[in-house]
């Protein structure tokens, strides 16, 4: 048996980070599309702890993990915001139905 | 296999399996619910990691938070009345094609990368540390990032109340 180190913990980030941008490009509902990029910021949260408690970094890893967390609180507030907007003026969110620009 | 190492592959399962639910299943809330298992397993490895405070961040902030912020906008912007909360899907098969040749990349190249062995410290508690860091080295960005998050919430306020 191998001993947990630090690459079984990059592994699981990077299945998390591809998975997360599998929902982006897959999923059509904009909410979705959210939950695909909190995915892909807990993968890189992940690598930021990983890398603090191997590489010998102190604490600085887990205060940058603990800025991208405030990040991702802004960033889903302002996202679902948005959203709700564009529920309002299209009666629709999906991604591929929004295309006004285009015409 | 010692006790540690149940509980790492244990949590480590969880988030994959839950994660790779969130992405596939068609229904947008059992969706959000598989998310809350996946916060609650990342947050399981990093205290694997000896990241005590920032998991409990993730438990407040993730699932106490943002979780509920994303169902609420679930129920806002779908008619839950209509059963019309399905989430189509586009193009699967090139985009599985796409991420499995990026994750495969990815751990190719972790696994051949040769990663410097360091003993790991002791686990000790890491909120005094934290603390300290956050009010002495980091105090401007803290207060940046404080009034970033009074910008988004006045944004977001202001952007939803239209």
């Amino acid at each position: 048996m191998i001993h947990i180190g630090l690459g079984h913990f990059l592994f699981i980030s990077s299945i998390l980070f591809s998975l997360g941008i599998f929902g982006i490009v897959t999923r059509k509902n904009a909410v979705m599309v959210l939950m695909g990029i909190e995915l892909m910021l807990n993968a890189s949260n992940i690598n930021f702890i990983a890398f603090a408690k191997y590489g010998n970094f102190g604490l600085q890893g887990q205060i940058m993990a603990l800025f991208v967390i405030v990040l991702a609180a802004a960033e889903a507030a302002i996202a679902l915001a948005i959203v709700l907007n564009i529920y309002k003026t299209f009666s629709t969110v999906n991604v591929d139905e929004i295309d006004k620009l285009k015409d | 296999m010692s006790i540690y190492d149940i509980i790492f592959y244990l949590f480590a399962t969880i988030t994959l399996v839950s994660a790779f639910f969130v992405v596939t299943i068609r229904n947008i809330v059992y969706s959000a619910f598989f998310l809350l298992f996946t916060f609650f397993g990342v947050a399981g490895i990093y205290v694997i990691l000896g990241a005590d405070f920032v998991a409990m961040v993730q438990l407040i902030v993730y699932v106490g938070g943002i979780l509920i912020l994303i169902l609420f906008g679930v129920m806002l912007t779908n008619k839950i009345t209509n059963v019309q909360i399905k989430s189509g899907t586009s193009q699967v098969i090139p985009a599985a094609i796409g991420v499995g040749l990026f994750a495969g990349i990815l751990t190719a190249a972790l696994i051949n990368t040769p990663w410097r062995k360091i003993d790991t410290s002791p686990l000790l508690p890491t909120t005094q540390g934290l603390g300290l860091m956050l009010i002495s080295e980091y105090g401007v960005v803290f207060e940046l990032l404080g009034i970033l998050l009074l910008i988004a919430l006045i944004g977001a306020a202001s952007l939803a109340r239209k």
